[in-house]
């Protein structure tokens, strides 16, 4: 069933896109890219040193136009606003949660129409079959009746709930909010790194570098032709009012509210931004509460009954009189309420088992099995280490792969094989061999470049990109996504928690836009 | 349960209430700010008085202090400079002012998509302003400016506020809070003031007592006012007049009471509970404040008085959080 892809590990092939080959190549070697190196992963700017492809074009010329001084003090305004705003997340592992604002970098990374054509396609297909998955699973369980998908391996999931087999979900939509990691592999081709299927964040900062961005280069946004992204919040709630719980009293007057852990998460900021976004209550645990499984929240002016449940709360912490007991973020009762048809969760209860790590693997297998189609964006090769060939090979190469608990998330739990210690080796041996069930292994895949400003000038530094996904009566992908950039030079972990940055996604209405019109 | 819903994208009128959390968030900053700068109101005032003042009429200015901002704990010898730290800086005391300004800042913190960001950054830089300070070496005499800045950094969060969120019930939860603090403390003020001193009588002071009375006007932020109103003659009864039944004056008993009175109306009908309690407590106390004579208010004692008007703002508190913030479920499901 897999290794699905092959990574290409040869030098990128630059001269595959064909609008560069006519171009008159433009001096590499100038102050703002002076520093600015194109290795063996593949760079979105450049199909050569020096040859920038066709829908860079516009922007490396601006950036040849600015002088240094120039960009430093843009880049400080634009750092500036994010301070004021107070677009921050908050890192945890210290004694309080530290407050941090988001690294922003202003160069956008550019998708052209045509590849943003293929990426949608493959991302509608991929969330289509995970919840069809997600229903046989927690219904008839066929695929694991026929052994597409080993029993075990669903079972013995940390996320899965048989609390909620048999339920039934608004419109069979388990999974209505997706982020899924992509990333560009050498040759070029994108691939689905890690499915986000339960709370998955990030999206208010893929607006916020938006608006920066028409702030900073409004003449280039403009004439570059980018799909805009605002009306992201618009979709997020008619795609949750369109998930009306089975049992609404007034199904055409729904109240949505968006349930928060709350100020000390460390995506709070995302929420309240949200909430206000959508003009929706943002909710504690502690203002809601079930009698006879219906939810209300409590007003100044009485209690209101609550249909839509966007909810930033894990499963574990929903419910204390079915999940976790010692939690005080969740709301007792919810559970039965959510079981009797009289409120919706986005997303549903138990689409973790869906991106177990593990589970992840069989996802081209799964595509297959429900949409008789192949795969339109492939996995990156994983290996299982329950499976003893391939913990054998990942054992014996660990200096080359990256392992991954497969219930983490966030970058926390991993282990990255060229930048590991001896040490750390062989404490994740002993883990996996430990608990093999916990544990994939992948090899280590040079992400590809994008340029980036830092202090003044272009350098380039490793991105992935999640784009968002809403399914609710309709498929809504808000056109670009979260470009998360490796802030260190050389590093592959993109993770807000460990130093990451973004950038803004331009996605191209034509992407056969050349040079010609001005630009500034 | 309820009548079918009005949708607020469809009639741009939205539900009645909001969440009781954020409501109570918003009422609690808002009389934490108040608390706050009414405390460096006070301390500003004694603290010039205290340069004018000999020695042991300053211990009794001290002991003044203690009581009319209603510290508990505080027994025996009072030392100014520690009583001072204890109402600036202390985090043991809960109306100390760093303490004030950092609860209405936590209280905001965790309601911030409610109110504009203006008002946050307004109240976050008070915050950061007094955070920065430190009980320094000799800092009570160079504190004028510390007392300053908080008083003006409320007064500019208030006035904000008033510009840039939308006067809706969030906003009448703040008034709510501000006025039901400030009725008490003022209460609480005069009440100490009243009981230190001879019957207030229509006469001029003598020169003695002439500083006390000025203290107590300026503690109201009130002398240019009185002065105004009534020139810089000082007659006691005029001023307990002044400061207890003015309507004018906004930090006049009687004004307190009537915004109060005002938030409370406007919040029952927005959350549609016209005839519940706060409300009509509220009201009967302004009825009282409306109506009464200053002469016929000392004949019964003033201190009665004004112990009825604080025991009413606690009643209206406490009504205040049984009917908005922390009602019985159950009552609400029968409703």
């Amino acid at each position: 069933m897999f290794p699905e892809a092959t990574v290409a590990t040869a030098r990128a092939d630059g001269g595959k896109d064909p609008m560069t080959a006519a171009a008159t190549p433009i001096p590499y070697i100038s102050p703002a890219f002076v520093n600015y190196q194109v290795d063996s992963a593949y760079d979105e700017m450049f199909s050569a040193p020096g040859m920038a492809r066709e829908h860079y074009r516009a922007l490396q010329k601006t950036l040849l136009g600015l002088a240094a001084e120039q960009l430093r003090r843009t880049q400080q305004a634009a750092d500036l606003t994010f301070l004021h705003e107070g677009i921050t997340f908050t890192v945890y592992g210290g004694k309080e949660g530290t407050e941090r604002i988001f690294p922003n970098d202003l160069l956008p990374r550019i998708i052209p129409a045509r590849e943003w054509g293929r990426i949608e396609k493959g991302l509608t297909q991929r969330l289509t079959a995970l919840n069809l998955f997600l229903r046989d699973i927690y219904h008839e369980g066929r695929i694991l009746a026929e052994g597409v998908v080993p029993r075990e391996l669903i079972y013995s999931c940390r996320h899965f709930r048989r609390e909620v087999r048999g339920l039934n979900v608004p419109r069979d939509i388990y999974v209505s909010i997706c982020g899924t990691d992509l990333v560009r592999l050498p040759d070029g081709e994108f691939a689905v790194l890690e499915d986000n299927l339960r709370v998955p964040s990030g999206v208010s900062y893929m607006l916020a570098n938006r608006k920066v961005l028409k702030r900073v280069f409004p003449t280039m946004f403009r004439d570059y032709g980018v799909w805009p992204i605002d009306h992201y919040p618009q979709a997020l709630l008619a795609t949750l009012r369109s998930l009306s719980p089975e049992n609404s009293a007034y199904p055409s007057d729904l109240t949505t509210v968006l349930l928060t852990p709350g100020v000390s998460n460390s995506a709070y900021f995302e929420h309240t931004f949200l909430a206000q976004q959508m003009g929706i209550e943002l909710v504690e645990g502690r203002d809601l509460l079930v009698h006879d499984n219906i939810v209300y929240m409590r007003t100044t002016a009485g209690l209101r009954r609550v249909d839509v449940i966007y909810r930033r709360v894990d499963d574990d912490f929903l419910d204390p009189l079915c999940f976790r007991r010692d939690s005080i973020l969740g709301v007792p009762g919810l559970f039965n309420a959510y079981r009797a048809g009289n409120v919706t969760l986005a997303n549903a209860i138990g689409t973790g088992v869906a991106d177990d790590k593990a589970v992840y693997a069989y996802v081209p297998e799964i595509i297959r099995y429900y949409l008789n189609e192949d795969p339109i964006l492939p996995n990156v090769p994983t290996f299982l280490m329950t499976d003893d060939t391939h913990r054998q090979h990942t054992l014996e190469h660990l200096e080359k792969m990256v392992v991954k608990a497969v219930g983490e998330s966030g970058g926390y739990g991993m282990l990255i094989g060229p930048q590991s210690t001896a040490q750390q080796r062989e404490e994740f041996r002993a883990r996996i061999l430990a608990d093999p069930r916990n544990y994939i292994a992948q090899p280590t895949l040079s992400l590809s470049c994008a340029p980036c400003l830092i202090d003044g000038a272009v350098e380039s530094r490793h991105v992935d990109l999640r784009p968002y996904i809403l399914m609710g009566d309709k498929v809504n992908i808000v056109p670009g996504g979260l470009t998360r950039v490796a802030l260190r030079p050389g590093s592959l972990v993109v993770n807000s928690s460990q130093g990451g940055g973004s950038k803004d996604t331009w996605v191209l209405r034509d992407g056969e836009r050349a040079g010609g019109a001005s630009v500034a | 349960m309820r009548p079918p819903r009005n949708f607020y994208v469809r009639t741009f009128q939205r539900e009645a209430g909001m969440l009781s959390r954020v409501a109570d968030n918003l009422y609690w900053m808002s009389r934490y700010l108040e608390r706050a700068e009414h405390t460096a109101r006070l301390l500003d005032v004694e603290l010039q008085l205290w340069l004018d003042q000999s020695p042991e009429v300053g211990a009794g200015r001290w002991r003044f202090l203690v009581d009319a901002l209603q510290i508990r704990g505080v027994q025996g010898r009072l030392d100014p400079l520690q009583l001072a730290e204890t109402l600036v800086f202390s985090r043991e005391n809960v109306s100390s002012i760093v303490s004030c300004i950092s609860s209405a800042r936590e209280n905001l913190r965790h309601v911030r998509e409610q109110c504009s960001s203006e008002m946050w950054e307004q109240l976050n830089k008070l915050y950061l302003q007094v955070m920065e300070r430190r009980p320094e070496k000799g800092w009570i005499l160079n504190s004028h400016e510390l007392f300053r800045s908080v008083q003006e950094g409320a007064h500019l969060f208030q006035g904000v506020a008033d510009a840039t969120m939308s006067h809706g019930e969030g906003w009448q939860f703040i008034q709510l809070g501000r006025y039901v603090e400030r009725t008490d403390t003022l209460a609480a003020l005069m009440d100490t003031h009243f009981n230190r001193t001879a019957q207030a009588s229509d006469q001029p002071v003598d020169s003695a007592e002439y500083l006390s009375w000025v203290g107590l006007l300026r503690g109201c932020a009130a002398f240019e006012a009185y002065c105004k109103a009534q020139t810089a003659e000082i007659r006691p009864l005029r001023v307990a007049e002044f400061l207890i039944l003015n309507p004018e004056l906004p930090h006049s008993i009687r004004f307190s009471v009537d915004r109060m009175n005002a938030a409370l109306h406007i919040i029952g009908d927005l959350t549609e509970r016209r005839e519940k309690i706060p409300s009509r407590i509220a009201g009967r106390l302004r009825a009282k404040l409306s109506f009464s004579q200053i002469e016929e208010i000392m004949q019964g004692g003033v201190a009665v008085y004004l112990a009825g008007i604080r025991s009413e703002c606690a009643e209206i508190h406490s009504a205040i959080h049984q009917i908005y913030f922390d009602y019985a479920i159950e009552a609400e499901l029968a409703s």
